[in-house]
C-alpha cells in the first residue's frame, strides 16, 4: 500500500497531456465537500502518457459494480484507443476529482458525460497537433488504438504529447462521437476487476497493513437502541483484560476500543473487556412501530398535487385503496466495515471504503481538529454494501483511535457490530388510492407516505464527542417517488403527500439500494393490480391502457414477450402449492424498469419461493451490456432476498438480528431462474443501472402471491408465520 | 500462551507463533499474509473464510490453528497447486482452478468478496462429484452466502468447470 499518490507521481515516467474540464453540472456546484486544492483549476482529468497510453481518474469508487470498467470505455470509445490502452488509479481525495457520491447509481448517469466530454477535449487537441506534425488537415486523420494516420504517415499520441506534461483549458467545444460510430460502447468488454477477484489478488480495504500498525475493535451494546439516545459508559473494567498481552484501551467519553498488535488479541479483549453500559428501552416496540409512526408524523409536505384527485376519485367507476407497512432493512455486507489510519504530526492518512471520499474528509477534519488539506482519504473495495452502511463510521472510528494511540490503526468491525449498528434502510407506511373509469383508463391517484429521513451523524462522531443525532432534510430517495408512485401511468389527477417523521426514537436509517422505491411499488403496484381486477381487465392490459410513456411502454413489453404471458392463462390453484404469476414496474430516480415474477406458495407451510424472473431494464446507452446485465441479475436476487427474508428486528432495548441466521438473506437454493433483458438506446444518455428494476420486481413478486393465492399481502418479507396468516384472513 | 505452530499452508510450511486456539483465519490473514480468505462473520455463517483443510472445507474463522497442524491447508491462492497436483500436471506456476476460469469466463463476481469460500467450496465438489446436477451443486454450496446476489453466475460457472475437467 502506498499512500499519496501525487499528480507528479502519476504522470512520472512520460509526458502527460492534461485536459483540465469544468463541470456545468448544477448538482455539484451546491455547498458541500471541499474540492481539493485544486478544484477550481482541474476537475476532472485525463492524462494521456508517452507510451501512447491513457489514465482516466474517475472520481467515483468500484463497488463491484463496473465502473472502472465502463468509465474506461467511455474515454476509450472518444479517444480511439483499445480498452487495454486505459488506466485507472485508486480514487483518492486532490488526485481524483470530486465527482459527487457513487450513490443513486451515479457513475455512469453523471460520470459517463463528464468523461466523455474530457476524453472529446483530449481528442480534439491531439487531432490539432497530428495535424501540424503529419502537414495534413484534421479532417483527412483517422485514429486507430492512438496512432494517427494521414495517408502512410503516422503519430502516436505518446508521440504528440512529448516529455513534458502541459495543460490545455476547457473549451466546450469538442464534440463527443456520434452514436452510430460507436466501437467501444456498448460491447461487453469483460471487467478489469474480475480476475484478481477470483485469483484472491485483489485488494481490499481489508488488506493494507501499516508497519507498528494495531488492530482495534470497538465496544458497543450488541444492538443499538434509538437513534439519538445512545448508550452511554456506566463503568469500565480494565483488570478484566489484564492477561492479553499488549492490549491499550482507549475511551473518549463513549467511545470505547481495544487495541493491540495482533487482531485476534484486539478480539479477545474486545469480548473479554468489562464494560457496564447505559442502554434502556428507547425503541417502540416493534408490534407497534407503525402506529407509533403514524402518531408521530409532523406536518404534511406535498410533494406533487396535479388536478382535483378528489372529484376525480369520487366519480372514479372503480377505486382501489390499498395501505402497506414495510420494515427496517440492513445492508448486511458480506465483510463486515473496516478502515486504516495513520494520523501524525498533523496529518491524516485514512483507507477506507467510503462511497464519498470527499464528504468524509470534511467529516474526518472536523472529527479531527485538523484542516481539510491534512486529511487525505483513499478508497478501497470492500464487500459489496449497496448504500450508507458504516463505511464511514469506521473511518472515524480509524482515525480516532490512530490519533489517541499515535500509530497506524486498523479497525474491522465483527458481525454483530455491523448488523447491529447499521444505518437501515427505513420502514415505511404507504396508503394509495387509485381510481379509474369505465374504460379501464387511470383519473385519479394518490399516495401517502410516512417515513423518517437519514441519519446524519455517525454512531462514532455520537459516542465520541456527543455530536447531537441530526438528519438530513427530506429529499429525493427519502421522499415519495414521483416516479414510483404513479409516474409510469398518464393520471391527470395525482396527488403525492410526505408525512415526515422525526429521526428519534427510531433505528438509524440511510440508502439503501433503490431506497424505499420497494415500498413504494410494494404498495402502489398492488393498488394497480386491484383496481385492474375491478374493472375485469388483465393487469398487462390495464397498464397498456394507461402508459403513455414510451419507454415504460418499452420494458413492460419486454418482459412481458419474454415471460410468455398470455392473458387467459389458467394454473393450478387448488392443493398445497399455488402458483401465481404478477407483473410491476418502477424504478429509482431515472430509468424504466419492468418485471414478472412467477411464484408458489405452500399453503401448508406458508412458504413462498419465487421461481422465475424477468427483470427488463432501460437506462439508456447501456455502456456495456454485460456489466448491465450482470446489474440486473444481482437486483432480481437481492429483491427476492428483500421481499421474502429481510427485516431487522427489535426489542424496546435495541436491534436483535445481529447475525445471519437473525438476519437471514437469499441463499443458492432461492434463486429463482432469473432472465434479465436490457433494453439498449446507444442514442440516449445513460440513466444508471445499479437499482432501478428492483421496484418492478418486489411489485411483481407481490402482484404473483395474490394471483396465487386470492390474498394481499400487507408487508414484507413474505415469511410463514405471516403467509399463514394472510391466507386464514 | 502463544507456541510455535507448524503448519503446511499452500504446499509449504509455515511457522507461526500463535495460541493453538487462535482462529486459522487469523492467522493465515495476519502472520502468513494471505488475501484469499476473508473474514465475514466469524461465526460459521457466512463461508467468506472457507479453506480446505485435507481437501475438505472448513469455516477458517472458527477453525483453531493448532488443529491444522498435521494437516495440509489450502486457500484459494493455493487452489491452482492443489488441483494441478491431484490431476497429476506440473505444480510450478499451475493455471487458475478450472472453477476460477469458469468463474472469469462467466464474469460471475460483483464485488467478489465471496468468491475465495465460493472456489473453495467448489473445488470442494468437483473433486467429490466431477459431474453435479444443477440441484447437487446448489445443495453443496447452499452455506456459502454471496449478498450480491451472483448465485446463478456461481452455478453456471460450476457446470462449466465441471464440463472443462472432464475433458
Ligand atoms: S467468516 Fe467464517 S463463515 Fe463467515
Ligand atoms: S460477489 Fe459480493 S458477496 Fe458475492
Amino acid at each position: 500500500m502506498s499512500a499519496g499518490v501525487s499528480r507528479r507521481d502519476l504522470l512520472k515516467g512520460g509526458g502527460a497531456l492534461l485536459v483540465g474540464f469544468s463541470l456545468a453540472d448544477a448538482a455539484l456546484a451546491q455547498p458541500g465537500p471541499p474540492q481539493g486544492p485544486d478544484r477550481n483549476r482541474i476537475d476532472s482529468w485525463i492524462a494521456i502518457h508517452a507510451d501512447n497510453t491513457a489514465t482516466v481518474l474517475i472520481g467515483y469508487v468500484e463497488l463491484g459494480q463496473g465502473c472502472t470498467t465502463a468509465l474506461p470505455q467511455v474515454a476509450a470509445e472518444e479517444l480511439d484507443l483499445g480498452l487495454d490502452q486505459l488506466r485507472t488509479i485508486a480514487h483518492e481525495t486532490d488526485v481524483t476529482p470530486y465527482q459527487g457520491g457513487t450513490y443513486s447509481s451515479s457513475a455512469i448517469a453523471r460520470g459517463r458525460p463528464q468523461v466523455q466530454l474530457a476524453a472529446a477535449e483530449a481528442r480534439q487537441e491531439l487531432l490539432r497537433r497530428a495535424a501540424q506534425r503529419l502537414g495534413a488537415p484534421v479532417e483527412a486523420l483517422t485514429v486507430e488504438r492512438g496512432v494517427v494516420s494521414a495517408g502512410d504517415r503516422s503519430v502516436t499520441y505518446g508521440e504528440l504529447v512529448g516529455d513534458q506534461p502541459f495543460e490545455i483549458a476547457f473549451t466546450g467545444t469538442a464534440k463527443p462521437k456520434a452514436p452510430s460510430n460507436y466501437r467501444v460502447i456498448g460491447q461487453r468488454a469483460p471487467r478489469r476487476d474480475v480476475a484478481a477477484k477470483v485469483a484472491g489478488t485483489h485488494e481490499y480495504v481489508q488488506h493494507p497493513r501499516l508497519p507498528a500498525m494495531l488492530h482495534a475493535r470497538v465496544l458497543r451494546p450488541r444492538g443499538q437502541g434509538a437513534y439519538g439516545s445512545p448508550p452511554r459508559v456506566l463503568s469500565l473494567d480494565e483488570n478484566s483484560i489484564a492477561g492479553i498481552p499488549g492490549v491499550r484501551v482507549v475511551r473518549l467519553r463513549d467511545f470505547v476500543a481495544v487495541a493491540a498488535p495482533r487482531e485476534w488479541d484486539a478480539v479477545r479483549a474486545a469480548r473479554a473487556l468489562k464494560i457496564e453500559w447505559e442502554h434502556g428501552e428507547t425503541l417502540p416496540e416493534k408490534s407497534a412501530l407503525y402506529d407509533h409512526m403514524r402518531c408521530s408524523a409532523e406536518a404534511e409536505t406535498v410533494v406533487r398535487a396535479e388536478g382535483d384527485t378528489a372529484a376525480a376519485l369520487s366519480g372514479a367507476a372503480f377505486t382501489a385503496t390499498f395501505e402497506g407497512e414495510t420494515p427496517y432493512q440492513a445492508h448486511a455486507p458480506m465483510a463486515p466495515n473496516c478502515a486504516v489510519a495513520d494520523v501524525r504530526d498533523g496529518e491524516a492518512r485514512v483507507f477506507c471504503a467510503s462511497q464519498d471520499i470527499y464528504a468524509l474528509r470534511t467529516a474526518l477534519a472536523g472529527l479531527l481538529e485538523l484542516p481539510a488539506d491534512a486529511v487525505t482519504v483513499r478508497f478501497a473495495e470492500s464487500a459489496g454494501t449497496y448504500g450508507h452502511s458504516l463505511y464511514d463510521d469506521v473511518a472515524m472510528a480509524a482515525a480516532l483511535l490512530s490519533r489517541e494511540l499515535g500509530a497506524p490503526v486498523r479497525v474491522q468491525y465483527m458481525r454483530e457490530d455491523e448488523h447491529g449498528w447499521d444505518t437501515f434502510g427505513p420502514a415505511h407506511i404507504g396508503k394509495v388510492v387509485v381510481g379509474a373509469d369505465s374504460a379501464g383508463k387511470l383519473v385519479g391517484y394518490t399516495y401517502d407516505g410516512w417515513q423518517h429521513s437519514w441519519s446524519f451523524t455517525e454512531t462514532t462522531d455520537q459516542l465520541a464527542r456527543g455530536t447531537a443525532a441530526r438528519s438530513w432534510p427530506m429529499g429525493p430517495s427519502r421522499s415519495v417517488n414521483p416516479a414510483v408512485c404513479g409516474g409510469m401511468y398518464a393520471i391527470p389527477n395525482l396527488r403525492l403527500v410526505d408525512h415526515p417523521l422525526p429521526g428519534a426514537p427510531y433505528l438509524r436509517a440511510a440508502w439503501l439500494r433503490s431506497p424505499l422505491d420497494l415500498s413504494f411499488a410494494f404498495v402502489s403496484e398492488q393498488a394497480i393490480d386491484e383496481v385492474a381486477r375491478q374493472a375485469g381487465l388483465d393487469p398487462v392490459e390495464f397498464r397498456r391502457r394507461n402508459i403513455a410513456d414510451l419507454r415504460w411502454r418499452g420494458v413492460l413489453e419486454v418482459a412481458i414477450e419474454a415471460s410468455g404471458w398470455a392473458p387467459a392463462d389458467s394454473r393450478p390453484r387448488g392443493g398445497d402449492i399455488a402458483t401465481g404469476r404478477g407483473v410491476g414496474l418502477g424504478t429509482h430516480l431515472a430509468g424504466w424498469g419492468g418485471a414478472v415474477a412467477e411464484v408458489e406458495v405452500n399453503r401448508s407451510t406458508g412458504r413462498v419461493r419465487v421461481t422465475r424472473l424477468w427483470g427488463a431494464l432501460d437506462a439508456g446507452c447501456a455502456v456495456n451490456l454485460a456489466i448491465v446485465e450482470a446489474q440486473i441479475v444481482g437486483q432480481l436476487v437481492q429483491t427476492v432476498s428483500r421481499m421474502l427474508y429481510e427485516e431487522v428486528r427489535f426489542d424496546r432495548t435495541g436491534v436483535t438480528s445481529l447475525d445471519w441466521s437473525s438476519y437471514p438473506v437469499a441463499r443458492f437454493a432461492d434463486c429463482p431462474e432469473i432472465v434479465p433483458i436490457v433494453v439498449q438506446r446507444l442514442d440516449r444518455p445513460s440513466s444508471g443501472a445499479g437499482e432501478e428494476v428492483m421496484a418492478a420486481a418486489a411489485a411483481a413478486i407481490a402482484n404473483a402471491f395474490c394471483d396465487a393465492t386470492g390474498k394481499r399481502m400487507r408487508t414484507f418479507p413474505f415469511t410463514p408465520d405471516r403467509v399463514k396468516a394472510a391466507l386464514a384472513a | 500462551m502463544a507456541d510455535e505452530l507448524e503448519l503446511n499452508v499452500n504446499g509449504e510450511t509455515r511457522r507461526v507463533s500463535a495460541a493453538p486456539d487462535t482462529p486459522l483465519l487469523y492467522v493465515l490473514i495476519d502472520d502468513l499474509g494471505l488475501t484469499g480468505p476473508k473474514f465475514g462473520c466469524g461465526l460459521a455463517q457466512c463461508g467468506a473464510c472457507s479453506v480446505l483443510v485435507d481437501g475438505r472445507e472448513v469455516r477458517a474463522c472458527v477453525y483453531p490453528a493448532g488443529s491444522a497442524q498435521g494437516r495440509e491447508v489450502t486457500t484459494l491462492e493455493g487452489l491452482p497447486a492443489w488441483h494441478a497436483r491431484r490431476s497429476g500436471a506440473a505444480v510450478a506456476d499451475p493455471p487458475l482452478h478450472p472453477v476460477q476460469a469458469a468463474m472469469i469466463e462467466e464474469q460471475a463476481p460483483q464485488c467478489g468478496y465471496c468468491y475465495g469460500g465460493m472456489a473453495i467450496k467448489a473445488a470442494e465438489l468437483l473433486a467429490d462429484n466431477p459431474s453435479p446436477s444443477d440441484a447437487e451443486i446448489v445443495e453443496a454450496m447452499n452455506g456459502h452466502l454471496c449478498r450480491c446476489g451472483t448465485y446463478p453466475r456461481i452455478v453456471a460457472a460450476i457446470r462449466r468447470a465441471a464440463e472443462a475437467m472432464r475433458g
